[in-house]
């Protein structure tokens, strides 16, 4: 079933009020989550959304309105009440806005899926979970968790500039946590990811993961963590696993290339960017082994899709080449404003929010190593993976994040476990202190972004590789 | 924008309740009586006006009635919900609830119905609630805000900044809602909010404003907007501070941070149960200036900023966490509860049995007067904000903070935290704030820095906040602490 009348009613309702630019989106999604706790189904839920949101730009100031109602009189509706907050907006106006072009037209895309993850029995699902963190249990954990989510969602654009692009994007994902407690200290061990592995595609990618098959390995190394010595505090060599680096890529490079962040849009919340624009084409970000790509078309990765929520075609692009920044993350009015030629990143988390700069898939481009060359290089260091925890300021700069593992490397041999790893730095200073690159790349997928006031949940992937970083401070505690 | 648009999501009494009655009678139909479901139909209208480099770029409203249904049928339980609210989708929903609840497997850990009870009365409006027509508080204006009302703040906010570059937001948000089980329990209420966040810029130092209010006509952009200004100009030419361990003044926008996560980590009820907090019942943790209340219903003329009842059902009503340095309560929701043979508190939320039962209005409470006599107000041109001066008069050497951001746990059970400032560091020397600071990161134990003996002084104003992402608001005034760990600073 078509749901393009509609939008087109709410955007031809903008125009005749006023507005010389809108667009709407129709969207339908479903989602299902189950939560498993020690070996029993602790949550089962899921939900259906269908609604209609407008975007309206009259003279240079924006408006945004969205109803749960798909129908041609309500699309009417919201596309007048779009053009009126519009109208509002320009009490505080501000500069003309221009939007590049979009690649305007008609065409439908859905992503690549096998098994469609919710005609999968519910039964088979839980009994997954049950049994992961039964196994978990078994092995010593003292408290497993599992999770899986799935996210359907069918979406229906129509813009002024002669947009009609439909699409259908199936997400899910699914992992496993195993906790131990000691005294006064709880470790914790995850798999395959601090909170489990996504991407879109169908249920073959739960099957992939092998839930039953790790759990255990993570409920024996949470209780040896317990034991384990602390992560020595100092500067040294640092080896991250591709995991921890997936979410160091999001936070310190996919954040920072943000163009509305650099623009000063994010301000007050989200914050700014520490790239200045000037310096975009010359700015060394990081060593020449560091290349980072913005690609939505990477398939089965979590940040992909057909079209942005603008209607411009998914296009891969360099961010970083050869260390040096080159690219952003943009729509087409801020790409107008910083006076480049391309959007293509603009996405909103349902058809109630205002779609906005989001990260795509932003990955680092993998290298000539295996993790265990690595290894067999580092006289003295840490290896350290799996993300605990994470914190970045503002500008994306001075970062600190904490890690679910480590291990001490010496004389190239990986040694005794370590507990409570951490490690801090300067963005731009961490980045060019990377010397050594793996090859074994993985697209890991962050399900959890927030952004943007009201807050947005956005879906993003990262693909990273293990690497290997000079003369980092590790061990911080408080 | 017309009358008729602005009304048509206001002044729908009753309409949630029936509704809810709706899905529950369909249950009952379907299922048979032996089902036990309960049903929370909540209709949000959010409006947001955003501001950005002195202009409002993203101006934004949506109005949408979420109807979710928990069931629990032959020893087993589901949750679903729904936007499509015509008898065809709720039917949908109603099926698609029972044959996930058919297929799931058993539920040892249901917590069982809540029973009929009546709603608590606010403790500053009287007659509210049940069924009375009375509300908490509601104020009729703000559910009914225009845009041009908002984008008037918003403007007020940027004159005031004189010139400096603004940014940040203003919004109102009107909530009706009501819960049906087949217990028998029903219950409806009404709830609005309005709150301005907002920094001004100068030279790379960003000073800040914010405040909540039961009411938008209690948000005056332009004081706001002097005040961020103020702070700003402040703020220029920082220096560079070492880390170590500092005596601080946290400004009410920096409590909030602490509040938040002792809310999330600590005082949740889920986390205590699973031995994953710091809490003890009954143990001296804290200092005995330090009391702690979730007050969901409002109190001392402040409207009621939340619903008078839980998406259990469960009527909410005050609860005192911590009374004089004492931990005296968690929140719990009914399975939580259970868990701990406890009894629910009222903070049932769609997602508490996955992330635990959250304490969302909290408060801590001021002091009874200032900790320092005659003290001169404030520098208005200064950075200090007269909540926080008493405090920063008696520091001998130490920081003035005025937010932290991005606070992550490292150690849950101790929660350990690093996290970053925001929005102004000033070093203070005798009482004065001699430089400003640039922003440094901190890693410490929230418990630790409150502990008995490291609170130097509590404020005697409080001042309500929102919370930067969730629908939290906190009432907080300016807090001394003895020792705080800074770990790093702008060079790493």
């Amino acid at each position: 079933m078509s749901h393009f009348d509609e939008a087109y009613a709410a955007v031809q309702a903008a125009l005749d009020a006023g507005a010389r630019y809108a667009d709407a989106r129709v969207m339908v999604q479903r989602t299902e989550s189950m939560t498993a706790r020690d070996g029993a189904v602790e949550d089962l839920s899921s939900a259906e959304s269908a609604g209609l949101g407008v975007r309206a730009l009259v003279g240079s100031s924006w408006g945004f309105y969205a109803l749960p109602d798909i129908s041609d009189a309500a699309g009417r509706a919201a596309g007048r009440r779009a053009a009126q907050i519009a109208a509002a907006s320009a009490m505080v106006p501000g500069p003309p806005i221009d939007l590049v072009p979009a690649g305007a037209g008609a065409a439908t895309w859905a992503s690549t899926c096998e098994i469609d993850p919710l005609s999968v029995p519910l039964s088979a699902k839980g009994d997954l979970l049950v049994g992961a963190t039964a196994a978990a249990r078994d092995a010593g954990a003292d408290l497993a968790e599992g999770i899986y989510q799935i996210w359907d969602t069918r979406k229906w654009f129509v813009s002024s500039d002669g947009h009609r692009i439909d699409q259908h994007i199936r997400e899910c994902g699914a992992g496993v946590t195993a906790s131990a407690f000691g005294d006064g200290e709880i470790q914790r061990r995850s798999w395959p990811s601090h909170r489990g592995q996504y991407g879109t595609r169908g249920w073959e990618l739960v099957d992939e993961i092998d839930l039953m098959g790790h759990a255990p390995r993570m409920a024996e190394e949470a209780r040896a963590l317990l034991t384990a010595p602390l992560c020595p505090a100092g500067e040294t060599t640092l080896v991250l696993g591709g995991e921890q680096l997936a979410l160091q890529i999001h936070e310190s490079v996919g954040h920072a290339i943000e163009l509305d962040r650099i623009l000063g849009w994010e301000a007050a919340f989200a914050g700014t960017s520490w790239l200045d624009l000037e310096k975009l084409g010359s700015l060394r970000y990081g060593s020449d082994l560091m290349n980072i790509t913005i690609d939505p078309t990477i398939p089965g990765a979590l940040g992909s899709f057909g079209f942005d929520d603008e209607g411009t075609p998914a296009a891969k692009r360099d961010a970083v080449r050869d260390g040096i920044w080159v690219g952003v993350l943009a729509g087409r009015d801020s790409a107008a404003v910083a006076g480049l030629d391309y959007g293509g990143s603009v996405r909103s988390d349902g058809w109630a929010r205002l779609p906005m700069v989001r990260m795509t898939n932003v990955g680092l481009e993998p290298g000539p190593h295996t993790l265990d060359e690595i290894i067999a290089a580092t006289d003295d260091g840490v290896f350290m993976d799996v993300n605990r925890s994470w914190s970045i300021d503002d500008r994306r700069l001075n970062f600190q994040f904490g890690c679910e593992i480590g291990y001490e490397i010496k004389n190239g041999k990986r040694g005794r476990m370590l507990r409570n790893p951490t490690y801090t730095g300067i963005g731009p200073s961490f980045w060019q202190s990377m010397d050594m690159l793996s090859s074994e790349s993985i697209a890991w997928g962050t399900p959890n972004c927030g952004k943007g006031q009201p807050g947005q949940i956005g879906h993003t992937g990262h693909p990273a590789a293990p690497a290997r970083f000079r003369n980092v401070r590790v061990g911080v505690r408080g | 924008m017309s009358a008729t648009d602005r009304d048509a999501t206001i002044g729908r009494t009753g309409a949630e309740l029936d509704l809810a009655a709706r899905v529950v009678e369909l249950v009952r139909r379907v299922a048979g009586p032996a089902a036990e479901a309960e049903v929370m139909v909540r209709h949000n209208a959010e409006a947001l006006t955003r501001f950005a480099n002195s202009m409002i770029h993203q101006n934004v409203a949506d109005a949408a009635t979420t109807v979710r249904l928990r069931l629990h049928l032959d020893g087993r339980t589901a949750a679903g919900s729904t936007t499509v609210t015509d008898l065809g989708g709720l039917t949908a929903l109603v099926e698609r609830t029972i044959a996930a609840v058919r297929l799931s497997p058993p539920d040892a850990t249901w917590p069982g119905l809540t029973p009929p009870s009546p709603l608590h009365r606010s403790a500053g409006y009287h007659g509210s609630g049940e069924h009375s027509g009375l509300d908490f508080g509601f104020d009729e204006a703000t559910a009914r805000a225009t845009p041009a009302e908002r984008a008037e703040r918003v403007r007020d906010f940027v004159r005031a900044a004189g010139g400096l570059e603004t940014a940040g937001y203003c919004r109102t948000v009107y909530t009706s809602a009501a819960f049906a089980n087949t217990a028998g329990q029903a219950v409806e209420g009404r709830a609005v909010e309005a709150a301005m966040d907002g920094i001004a810029r100068l030279n790379g130092s960003d000073g800040v404003a914010r405040q909540a209010a039961g009411r938008l006509a209690g948000l005056d952009g332009a004081v706001l907007g002097a005040r961020a200004a103020a702070k700003a100009r402040a703020g220029e030419r920082p220096v560079e501070l070492p880390p170590g361990r500092y005596e601080v003044v946290f400004e009410p926008g920096a409590v909030a941070d602490l509040l938040d996560n002792l809310s999330w980590f600590g005082f949740n009820g889920r986390a205590y149960a699973q031995r994953q907090s710091f809490a003890e019942l009954g143990a001296d943790q804290f200092d005995p200036s330090v009391t702690l209340v979730d007050e969901p219903l409002g109190s001392r003329d402040e409207p009621a900023p939340g619903l008078p009842f839980d998406v259990e059902g469960t009527p909410r009503e005050s609860l005192v966490l911590v009374r004089e340095g004492v931990t005296k309560a968690v929140t719990h929701d009914r399975g939580s509860a259970a868990e701990a043979g406890a009894t629910s508190t009222g903070h049932a939320s769609e997602g508490s049995r996955t992330w635990g039962p959250i304490a969302t209005h909290l408060r801590l409470e001021a002091s009874q007067a200032a900790t320092v006599e005659s003290v001169p107000p404030a520098d208005p041109a200064g950075p200090t904000a007269e909540s926080a001066r008493p405090l920063v008069a008696r520091m001998e050497r130490g920081l003035l903070i005025t937010d932290l951001w991005y606070t992550r746990v490292l150690d849950q059970k101790a929660l350990v935290v690093t996290g970053l400032t925001r929005n102004g560091v000033w070093l203070v020397e005798d009482g004065e704030v001699v430089a400003a600071v640039s922003n440094m990161r901190f890693t410490q134990s929230y418990p630790q820095a409150l502990a008995p003996g490291m609170v130097l002084g509590i404020g005697s104003e409080s001042v309500l906040l929102p919370a930067r992402w969730s629908g939290t608001r906190f009432a907080a005034p300016a807090v001394h602490l003895a020792s705080w760990n800074i770990t790093g600073n702008a060079s790493g």
